[in-house]
């Protein structure tokens, strides 16, 4: 008994060593952490899309803007149609608390995090795209051709639905999504809303902020401020 | 007295149909195999329009299933003699156009390879989800309503199953209705009233289509209709075009009502380029109108003419659908309500979307598949009406 098993456990182990993750960071996602941003539209300028071409880069997308391209993340000029004010913003994934994408998928591959980021699982996803229909912030898009040269920490489908994860590969190695990294106005401002000693947890009870379709209820893990 | 060589001709125009259907139905796969290695890419939908043609042909054969049992209950549940005749075609037929609408849905995925993730995978808050279950179900409780309708031993327990298929099909259609119902943050959708307008839909494009059958097998027989039948039947589907009507208008005067809902009402019906020529000639006039005079007008008593209104009910049934799926995505979404929008997304503009041919080719193959299956079911098995000398209910 003592044998086979000892020889069970020659053959497992080094099997083992091939499951390991490939960052060594083992720790899961932990419920205490809600990670979200704030962005500040008094300082996003109309005509800079260094969020959006950061995001392009380190999630390897195409940076095409044709009907068919993914855009995790896009600039949105809006203008109150009474007074004539207009803003600049981006607009991604809000992260919602109670996700509609989540609520509609079949086969859950639409899910949240426990620290609160909505991903889609790439290996469950069947294509269905109805979590595009049901997001109110059409935050998603569907990848309609083959891909090459993905980015090894940022694995992507054809067939498959896809939006910003808040770079969930780089939160995970304890950095900063890079659209709040490259922002050249520091108008983002990530971090976790539930922690009271974080600039985001204190700043969000000190200013103004608004969740967009806040009508919905969905609890966005993205804020505005000055809209 | 059929004579032995047109029995024989008979049998080569099965075969050559057979063969039209199984071309029709191939053309399908092929556009399957193609948006399988290029990608979605070369069909029309995009990230805007994320639905399109193939969600047009399988919305309209799903409902039509699910309509086409109003048929059979109305003979196995309220009894009516004329109708228990004619539930097992209905059966037939809504297993067939279920089989074909299902199948364009699933080959429309964009990973269909993944069929099985879905059937094991389930998120119980999906009202996807759900619908996996009441069309698997549906497929299995109206084929055991055939086998006590078609195995005599079985007869007595046909009443039940019909209840049983009665309620399931309301439970199913009103699934399909909430797939719309439930996506709240969309103008064109997000509204209660969707599941019955749906059930009523149903009725009128599956008894359509159920006419269209019937008066082929009856003239493929060499059979005439007791005109007292088609005047009742005819009538009723004068009913459900009515109901239709009623529901749909219901729908869009209660979104006109609401004031954030009346740009996009404006956009459907008045300034939306091939919508509202769609929602005005093809369901109401085409789709609607000219069939109801087709139906009432005194005179028009003939198979011929009840053929054509169904057929017409039957066109306008995808005019709506287009408006309703395309539509209602083409118009943009409101994510800043009172504000102007503009980004490289189309926010703030109205979508475009030019079906490719492998869509349509993918729609037809549905229709194909639902085509093939009742040719030869009629023709391997009784589906044929057997009316006892007419008596009034």
């Amino acid at each position: 008994m003592k044998t086979s098993l000892g020889a069970a456990a020659i053959a497992i182990a080094p099997g083992m060593l091939l499951f390991s993750p490939a960052h060594g960071n083992t720790a899961a996602a932990s419920s205490k952490v809600r990670w979200g941003m704030l962005i500040d539209t008094t300082r996003c300028t109309d005509g800079c899309n260094d969020c959006v071409n950061a995001c392009n880069k380190e999630n390897g997308l195409s940076g095409g803007t044709s009907p068919t391209d993914s855009q995790w993340i896009r600039k949105i000029e809006i203008k109150d149609v009474s007074t004539g004010r207009a803003v600049s913003l981006p607009m991604m994934c809000q992260h919602c608390e109670h996700p509609p994408c989540v609520d509609v998928c079949p086969t859950a591959a639409s899910f949240k995090r426990a620290d609160g980021i909505v991903l889609v699982d790439r290996h469950r996803c069947i294509g269905c795209r109805y979590c595009m229909m049901a997001c109110p912030y059409k935050a998603r898009s569907f990848v309609h051709e083959p891909l090459h040269d993905q980015k090894p920490d940022v694995p992507r489908g054809k067939g498959t639905v896809e939006a910003c994860s808040f770079c969930v590969h780089r939160i995970d190695n304890g950095q900063i999504p890079a659209c709040a990294e490259e922002c050249r106005n520091k108008a983002i401002l990530f971090g976790d809303l539930n922690d009271p000693n974080s600039e985001i947890h204190q700043k969000v009870r000190s200013v103004s902020s608004t969740q967009i379709r806040a009508d919905l209820q969905l609890n966005t893990g993205i804020r505005f401020q000055g809209l | 007295m059929p004579t032995l060589s047109s029995l024989r001709l008979k049998n080569f125009y099965f075969y050559v149909l057979l063969a039209a259907g199984g071309l029709v139905a191939l053309a399908g796969l092929y556009a399957v195999h193609m948006m399988e290695s290029h990608g979605h890419i070369i069909t029309g939908m995009n990230n805007q329009i994320v639905w399109g043609m193939p969600h047009v042909f399988a919305i309209f054969l799903i409902v039509a299933a699910s309509g086409v049992l109003n048929v059979a209950s109305i003979g196995s549940v309220f009894g009516k003699a004329i109708y228990k005749a004619r539930a097992p075609l209905a059966g037939l037929l809504s297993i067939a156009m279920l089989a074909g609408g299902l199948a364009v849905l699933m080959l429309d995925l964009g990973r269909p390879e993944r069929l099985m993730v879905a059937a094991t995978n389930y998120n119980l808050t999906s009202v996807f989800a759900w619908n996996v279950v009441l069309y698997s179900g549906m497929f299995s409780l109206t084929a055991i309503y055939l086998w006590t309708m078609m195995e005599r031993r079985m007869n007595p327990w046909s009443k039940p199953a019909g209840l049983a298929v009665f309620a399931w099909r309301f439970i199913l259609t009103t699934g399909t209705g909430l797939i719309f119902a439930f996506l709240t943050a969309r103008q064109a959708y997000g509204s209660a009233l969707l599941p019955p307008m749906f059930i009523v839909l149903s009725f009128a494009w599956g008894l359509a289509v159920f006419h269209v059958v019937q008066t082929v097998i009856y003239a493929w027989n060499e059979k005439a209709l007791d005109p007292e039948i088609l005047r009742r039947k005819k009538n009723l589907l004068g009913v459900f075009v009515i109901g239709s009507l009623y529901l749909v208008g219901a729908y869009h005067l209660t979104n006109l009502y609401f004031a954030h809902e009346a740009a996009f009402e404006r956009f459907i019906l008045l300034d939306g380029g091939i919508f509202p020529s769609l929602f005005w000639w093809g369901y109401i006039v085409v789709g609607s109108v000219v069939p109801l005079l087709l139906i009432y007008l005194p005179g028009m008593n003939k198979p011929k003419w009840v053929m054509t209104a169904s057929l017409l009910v039957i066109l306008g049934a995808f005019a709506l659908l287009y408006v309703f799926i395309i539509g209602g995505q083409a118009y943009p979404l409101d994510i800043f309500p009172g504000y102007q929008v503009s980004s490289t997304f189309a926010d703030g503009q109205i979508a475009t979307y030019q079906p490719s041919l492998y869509e349509i080719l993918l729609g037809f193959g549905g229709l194909a598949i639902a085509f093939i299956i009742t040719t030869v079911s009629v023709r391997v098995l009784n589906f044929m009406p057997q009316d006892k000398s007419y008596i009034a209910d």
